[in-house]
């Protein structure tokens, strides 16, 4: 890493949801539902931070409240130097063309009843209500190029396509107002194999060539590997892990990180019928009650009494590589 | 890289949008276009009825006057193709000018609801929260009030004028209206679209009209067209009861009730002759609400 300064800088951001319990009434304080509790992170331009965890660790709530989609407890979220969360309305429109977002489901991320062409334009004619006709036309079909649909297609609507060319008119949507920031919320989980390769490979012809950052967002290791700089592991809302991703995959530090790499199926059935796979104790803990001290305590091989008293802070361990334990 | 330039000059492929789509199921509807063909008709009748025949809905047959009973029965012969009326007056161009009225009112009514009903629920639905609470809370209140005792009122303390009839029918025919929008968009704004749109910055009432509205047209445009009939219904149940549309207004509610009164006479083409339109014409609107139904029902897909 160099010194450089970084894009997004998120620091202790909380999300946190209230739920009604059963049968509450109406005066009862709810229940707070811990989705995000505490997570800090830079993110430098041009890199690539891949974020893994099981469902429901709160990685899309997390992408969620930096484009402040949802409400945030506390905490804050640094972008070229501007809280985002202080920020107003019309402050927040002025940032939300530097960050866009592409979603899980390609299909119904895209209005069906619209065209593709006014789908990808409207981001443009929201920023700039004043660009002409003409230029909106063809800044749309470049971008269409680009993401290489056939520009002669713009008006069709999206059932008419496949779902990894739907994906590609979502990229083409998030990439026409030139962002700094892509944040994609899990692009490639819905698609089949052989799409998920062109999808992800077209993200990364696409970042060097504008120079984006990407948070990447999956639970697909393989997928993050290939194209992340850097992986943060979220448990339970807590980042358990940041590090540089050849490291995580060779030398994870967290038991938590250990656990999900060894479950990562081999191509190879000789290896992985050798590999062992660390197999982890009882159910995720429910956020509504979290687990005291360290998140992971419950269901950690290696838990001991510290653990249950106080949080492990997230600690440097050399080699670019952040954990976040009392024991390792 | 050639084919790319290629595709610059080539022609702009044209889209199926899922309204034509649906245009397509509809035409194979034969019911539904059966029905379509009768509407049509029938409001060809409403704008144009009037130049079929030389009797205005004013004049009184004075010849014919002194004995409705055997003369006044429909004839050629006299040019009153459907009769005459208790009064004397052409019974054609008394239809022409009832269908006038009661298509009119339960179009309006339907737009109204359409306009109002759409917006109110989407807003509601939409923004969600108190705001939410508080509007639907407002349609609960006004369904709790039974609507044709207001009308009943309203149309004895104004006087019974049509534009009260309008007034009346408007304040209650939006409310379902809105309880459907609202249902529609809860589920409508989790979809990624909605949120895509939010990411990108667009505006609150922006989404509502770009996004949210037009995917609930399917289902409001569907439960319009059944609403349509029932205005129409409940008009006549009101001019029936004497205080809707009044002389020398009518509407198919009320030549209805005139020809109802002189059954015993045995002048049944008085009842008749509003009655077969009054019928068809409700008969054809719930065939078309249907048909656009399953037209626009993405299940059938």
């Amino acid at each position: 890493m160099n010194a450089q300064s970084p894009l997004l800088s998120v620091r202790d951001l909380k999300v946190w949801f209230d739920i009604k319990p059963k049968g509450a009434m109406p005066w009862t304080a709810p229940e707070k539902l811990k989705a995000v509790d505490g997570v800090d992170f830079d993110l430098m331009p041009g890199e690539t931070l891949g974020i893994v965890g099981e469902s429901g660790c709160g990685k899309s709530t997390l992408a969620r409240a930096i484009m402040r989609m949802v409400p945030s407890e506390a905490g804050t979220v640094l972008w070229l130097g501007d809280d985002l969360l202080s920020l107003n309305k019309q402050g927040m429109r002025e940032h939300r063309k530097e960050m866009q977002m592409i979603f899980q489901d390609p299909l119904a991320s895209l209005n069906p009843r619209m065209t593709i062409g006014q789908i990808v334009a409207e981001p443009l004619k929201t920023h700039y209500p004043d660009v002409s006709k003409s230029e909106v036309k063809t800044r749309v079909r470049e971008v269409l190029d680009r993401v290489g649909i056939l520009p002669n297609m713009i008006n069709r609507y999206p059932h008419e396509f496949s779902g990894g060319q739907c994906q590609r008119i979502g990229i083409a949507r998030a990439l026409i107002l030139k962002p700094q920031l892509i944040i994609c919320d899990e692009p490639v989980s819905a698609l089949d194999v052989s799409i998920q390769a062109q999808v992800i490979n077209l993200l990364m012809d696409i970042q060097e060539e504008m120079g984006l950052s990407l948070i990447f967002i999956a639970h697909d290791l393989s997928v993050v590997k290939h194209i992340s700089t850097r992986v943060m592991v979220l448990y339970l809302g807590n980042v358990v892990e940041i590090s540089e991703a050849e490291q995580l995959y060779r030398a994870p530090g967290h038991p938590y990180t250990q656990a999900l790499i060894s479950a990562v199926p081999i191509p190879d059935p000789k290896a992985h019928a050798e590999n062992e796979v660390m197999l982890l104790d009882a159910d995720l803990p429910s956020p509504l009650n979290p687990p005291s001290g360290c998140v992971f305590r419950t269901r950690c091989p290696l838990a001991r009494s510290v653990c249950a008293e106080t949080k492990p802070p997230l600690t440097d361990r050399g080699n670019a590589q952040q954990v976040a334990c009392h024991v390792i | 890289m050639a084919h790319v330039t290629n595709v610059e000059t080539a022609e702009v492929i044209k889209g199926r949008s899922l309204w034509q789509d649906a245009r397509a199921r509809f035409f194979r509807n034969k019911a539904a276009v059966v029905s379509l063909v009768i509407l049509i008709l029938v409001s060809l009748f409403a704008l144009f009825g009037g130049m079929l025949t030389p009797w205005s809905n004013e004049e009184i047959d004075w010849n014919l006057m002194g004995d409705v009973r055997t003369l006044g029965g429909p004839s050629f012969e006299t040019k009153h193709y459907f009769g005459l009326d208790p009064l004397g007056r052409d019974l054609f161009a008394r239809v022409v000018q009832g269908t006038q009225i009661s298509l009119m009112i339960g179009i309006v009514g339907a737009l109204i609801s359409v306009v109002v009903g759409t917006l109110y629920g989407a807003t509601a639905g939409f923004i969600g929260g108190r705001l939410d609470n508080i509007m639907m809370r407002i349609v609960d209140i006004l369904m709790a009030i039974p609507y044709m005792f207001v009308l009943i009122l309203l149309l004895v303390v104004f006087g019974r004028s049509i534009f009260m009839l309008f007034v009346g029918i408007g304040l209650i025919s939006w409310l379902d209206m809105a309880r459907i929008a609202r249902g529609q968009t809860l589920s409508i704004k989790n979809k990624e679209f909605v949120e895509a749109a939010i990411a990108t910055g667009v505006s609150t009432p922006k989404i509502i009209i770009r996004h949210i509205v037009p995917n609930l047209l399917g289902v409001v445009i569907v439960y319009a067209t059944l609403l349509v009939p029932s205005m129409i219904m409940f008009e006549s149940f009101i001019s029936f009861l004497g205080l809707g549309v009044q002389e020398p207004l009518t509407s198919w509610g009320a030549l209805i009730n005139e020809g109802a009164g002189q059954m015993r006479y045995g002048t049944l083409w008085m009842l008749g002759f509003p009655l077969f339109f009054f019928l068809i014409s409700l008969f054809a609107f719930f065939f078309f609400g249907d048909g656009l139904r399953d037209a626009l029902d993405p299940k059938d897909r």
